[in-house]
């Protein structure tokens, strides 16, 4: 008999060994930070997901008015029948869903003409006032998403929906056709207006990024200016179209705003309006069908958009590294192109604001006369025969309850934001290139890619009951700030990632050399030197959550009531004045909050726009 | 006051790459070891692996009698605990830090008292010849200073092994070659047994005591400069080591004491070596003559580059290239004949399959 001549080590000393690489491995900061984070997002984003499918897929109680075999809790596929294929599918699905597409393509197609044109006469030609262009193409984008679809009723309705003339009868006299008070276009115009910045953003950076060399080599050969346009700056710019493309056509088949104010009075259902009157009727399971539609639509799009432009380019802005590129003369065309361009952009800036304003000083709505002046709706006192008795907006508690709310909201979920953001940063950059990490990175991308209604739709689902320890948090203020930190995980994932990845490794092993824990290292490193990140990344993150509507929409009560929201009920009440002022104020808020931003880093919204 | 290190089969996979490939090493205590080679032979990560910043995938590593990283028994320390320093290509100073904290950093985690701390502060920027700089922050401080302060910093908390990856690449040339000096001087001091890596073979030549020649993660030869300059174990040592480079002709032995070029034969010691050679002959080695000697083989000057201190000449014969080097300003003229003597003494042959040292000088 042979005997084996190598040395084994023995069975219980492998094992040892096994052991301790295990421990080794589990005990570094990263990787314990990584299984950290990893069972948030599972709580956070998968268990939600998997709550609302499993609601699709059994009998609610209220379904028994519908099949009268219904058991409560047992498997079905009635959901999926009734919103895919039954009769009503075409009213409570297909027609939303179409109207959804519509308006998201005409919308981001509309910002595109818009946003790019812009950014080409910004960037590329001699136009004056390039940098009053520059800023007022944010400022759209800083409002909230509604608030030009509220001016446009204010200006445009008709009696089509009963109630009161809007300025353009009241000036012309005519009452202004369907088409152009309600319905898609004025959706997909007043979308566009809001989502061009994301073309104008992304676009200004790709042709200011782009090297003038490569056009001027183009020129050399003798081609002609659009010759070079099409063939050499279009096939360069194509990335940044195609990330505004998709930013903006998620965003849109998300939104939730627009289509309220503007579709709901001509019974114009969008997906994301079918799901909040789903939500209202108690249809949970309906709703969550259209929530799922909504979500493969989204991820569809941002996948294919991934095919095309490459792995996540289209998340990220391409930063500009700033040519001095030759500009176009417009020669004649300067004045009066520079004349209009400012001009539509105040118009679009500015006077959805006035009109509101103007709106909120008028006693009856659509009487547009000097008698008719008032300061009711913003100091008066109650009067049983003006709105219900509700006070003026600076007189009303529940005003300064929703102010307070919407701040309270913003500033947690900031801070949260920011907290994730540098845990985050750390576990995916600390461990880049490891499975764990690709995987923590990969969920915290999801939220990216749920529509925001369809995302408060998944929290309903989650928290209605008490699961284990989690208490039931419907209702609950607690809630708002869950579902908004949830969401904004993308953004946090890579604002922490990008902050980490800027201090280089070496920083941090020297620390490790000379013996620091990984506590120490992070407190006196890698702090100190991504906080600058962090703290605009908090600013960010405070100004976006201000004027969310669609993520919170289906997750307020009326004691968690933000102004976002409140503008949606008063107009529901058709408290009209109301909602306008409740809206200027948010507005305020929201500029105020944008002005400390570009106090603190001296520059503009772009760095972390809608990121 | 250096310690040993001792490296059994170690090696760390990048995925599909093997970055060190079962590589053994022992460095006495004290000694000045360079680790040399091509960019991506796994250098760093070979020094990573012994300051343990990188998880290697088998092998054991020992620092001193301590056994600091063992695959088989699962050991791997922590890199603070090694009592090692570590300088690194960008020198990594925490920019948010003045070099006085910079240099406490360390001192301050082994809770050091505070005048001591003060006092070894001082001293190690003497050491480096920048004592007065405590205050500055990293920015305001040039490249070649930066340098100094990452020395220091590792020398404020007296690790028993100075481990320094390409320290001196970011400098420009004439920094480099004072820098030489002082690091070789500060080893000398401290008698820290130090691991150095770069790939700058006049740097190895001229600081190190010993050179280990690296190729894709395999140590090639480890020695003395001298062993590795006048007999390198392959052809690769050999053709990366020396400038201009080693000539390498290939050719016929067949027993007897001569070389069949193809064109020419030349005498050489092959002590019974037959089959295909390479002959390797460093440039200094070769004897240049503007007129007809005995045993010697003529020549083209194709071209002539004189540098001041010497001067290299491009030799052709029949489609034969041969690189010289000789001292001074040559008078020889392009186009000129010349005659070269090759040195039975300095050759060294190689196998042509294996590419091995089968006859050295
Ligand atoms: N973190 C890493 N992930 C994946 N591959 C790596 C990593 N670090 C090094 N490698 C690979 O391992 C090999 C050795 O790399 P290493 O950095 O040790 O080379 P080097 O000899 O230091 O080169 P250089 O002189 O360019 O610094 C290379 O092929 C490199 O691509
Ligand atoms: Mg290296």
């Amino acid at each position: 008999m042979a005997f084996p001549t190598t040395y084994q080590p023995s069975f219980s000393l492998q094992l040892l060994a096994a052991w301790r690489r295990f421990m080794h491995w589990l005990t570094s900061a990263h990787v314990i930070l990584a299984l950290l984070m990893l069972a948030l997002m599972v709580y956070l984003i998968l268990v939600p997901l998997y709550r609302m499918i499993e609601t699709t897929l059994t009998y609610q109680e209220k379904d028994i008015h519908y099949v009268p075999e219904a058991v409560t809790g047992e498997f079905t596929w009635f959901h999926w029948t009734r919103m895919l294929t039954d009769e009503i599918a075409q009213v409570m699905t297909y027609a939303p869903l179409q109207h959804s597409l519509v308006i998201s393509i005409g919308a981001t197609l509309l910002a595109l003409l818009i946003g790019s044109a812009l950014a080409w006469m910004a960037v590329r030609t001699d136009m004056a006032g390039r940098n009053v262009i520059n800023t007022l193409a944010t400022v759209p984008y800083i409002m909230p998403s509604w608030t030009i679809a509220m001016a446009w009723t204010v200006l445009f309705k008709n009696r089509t929906s009963g109630g009161s003339p809007g300025i353009y009868e009241f000036l012309i006299g005519a009452s202004p056709p369907d088409w152009l008070a309600y319905g898609p276009v004025p959706i997909i115009i007043s979308s566009a207006l809001h989502y061009y910045t994301f073309f104008f953003l992304f676009v200004s950076a790709a042709l200011m990024s782009i090297d003038s060399n490569l056009e001027e080599a183009g020129e050399l050969m003798g081609a002609s200016r659009w010759r070079i346009l099409r063939k050499i700056t279009f096939p360069l710019i194509v990335p940044a179209l195609l990330s505004g493309f998709i930013m903006t056509f998620s965003k849109v088949m998300g939104t939730f705003g627009g289509p309220n104010v503007l579709g709901i009075p001509v019974g114009y259902y969008t997906i994301s309006t079918m799901i909040r009157a789903d939500m209202g009727l108690g249809n949970y399971a309906d709703g969550f069908v259209l929530a799922i539609v909504l979500i493969l639509f989204a991820m569809t799009t941002v996948y294919a958009n991934q095919k095309v432009v490459g792995t996540r380019k289209s998340y990220e802005t391409i930063g500009g590294r700033g040519f001095v590129a030759q500009r176009t003369r417009l020669r004649k065309w300067k004045t009066v192109l520079t004349a209009g361009v400012i001009v539509f952009q105040l118009i679009v800036a500015i006077l959805p604001l006035a009109i509101l304003a103007f709106s909120t000083f008028m006693l009856i709505d659509g009487e547009y006369t000097p008698s008719n002046f008032t300061l009711h709706y913003w100091i008066g006192e109650s009067t049983p025969t003006i709105s219900n008795g509700v006070p003026g907006v600076l007189r009303n508690p529940d005003v300064y309850k929703g102010a307070w709310n919407s701040i309270a909201l913003s500033l947690w979920t900031a801070f949260f934001a920011a907290l994730l953001g540098v845990l985050l940063g750390y576990a995916i950059a600390k461990g880049r290139g490891t499975r764990l990490s690709k995987l923590v990175e990969q969920l915290a991308f999801i939220p990216y890619v749920i529509p925001g209604i369809a995302f408060g739709a998944v929290y309903i689902s989650m928290f209605a009951k008490s699961v284990g320890p989690i208490p039931a948090l419907y209702g609950t203020f607690a809630l708002l700030v869950v579902v908004s930190v949830a969401k904004h995980l993308p953004y946090s994932a890579r604002t922490g990632v990008s902050a980490m990845l800027q201090v280089g490794r070496e920083l941090e092993e020297a620390g490790q050399v000379a013996g620091a824990n990984a506590w120490e290292r992070f407190r006196r490193i890698i702090f100190p030197l991504t906080s600058p990140g962090f703290i605009s990344g908090f600013l960010m993150t405070f100004i976006t959550t201000m004027r969310e509507l669609s993520l919170i929409i289906l997750l307020v009560t009326p004691s968690t009531q933000v102004l976002a929201s409140m503008t949606i009920r008063y107009l529901e009440n058709d408290d009209t004045q109301m909602a306008n002022a409740v809206i200027i104020i948010l507005v305020t808020l929201v500029l105020i909050g944008n002005w400390l931003i570009s106090l603190f880093r001296g520059g503009s919204l772009k760095k972390g726009l809608g990121m | 006051m250096g310690t040993s290190i001792l490296i059994k089969n170690l090696t760390k996979r990048f995925g599909n790459v093997v970055a060190v490939n079962q590589v053994s090493l022992t460095i006495q205590p004290g000694t000045f070891l360079t680790l040399l080679g091509p960019s991506g032979c796994g250098k760093t990560t070979l020094l990573r692996c012994i300051a343990g910043l990188e998880d290697p995938d088998a092998g054991e590593i020992y620092i001193g009698d301590k056994l600091v990283f063992s695959s088989a028994q699962g050991i791997n320390l922590p890199a603070g605990q090694r009592n090692l320093g570590l300088v690194f290509q960008n020198y990594a100073l925490w920019p948010h830090m003045t070099v006085f904290k910079n240099m406490t950093f360390a001192l301050e985690i082994q809770k050091m008292p505070k005048p001591q701390m003060a006092q070894r502060v001082q001293e190690s920027l003497a050491e480096v010849q920048m004592a007065g700089y405590d205050e500055r922050y990293p920015r305001e401080m040039s490249g070649g200073q930066q340098q100094r302060i990452a020395l220091a910093r590792m020398l404020a908390y007296r690790p028993k092994v100075f481990l320094m990856d390409e320290p001196l690449s970011n400098l420009d040339a004439r920094l480099r070659i004072d820098m030489r000096a002082e690091l070789k001087r500060l080893h000398h001091v401290s008698g820290a047994t130090t691991v150095y890596v770069t790939h700058d073979q006049i740097e190895a030549l001229t600081m190190s005591s010993d050179i280990a020649v690296m190729k894709e993660g395999v140590i090639q030869q480890m020695d003395t400069p001298d062993r590795i300059y006048r007999c390198p174990a392959n052809l690769f040592v050999a053709d990366f080591i020396g400038s201009p480079k080693v000539n390498l002709l290939e050719g016929r032995a067949d027993g007897a004491n001569s070389i069949d070029l193809g064109k020419f034969k030349l005498a050489a010691n092959t002590r019974g070596a037959t089959g295909h050679i390479v002959v390797a002959v460093r440039p200094e080695d070769i004897a240049v003559s503007p007129t007809a000697a005995p045993n010697a083989i003529e020549f083209k000057a194709y071209s002539v580059l004189p540098s001041g201190a010497d001067s290299t000449i491009v030799a052709q014969r029949e489609g034969l290239e041969v690189t010289v080097r000789v001292m001074g300003n040559s008078k020889i003229k392009m186009d000129d004949s010349i005659w070269l003597t090759f040195n039975a003494d300095l050759l060294n042959l190689y196998d042509k399959a294996s590419g091995n040292l089968i006859v050295s000088s």
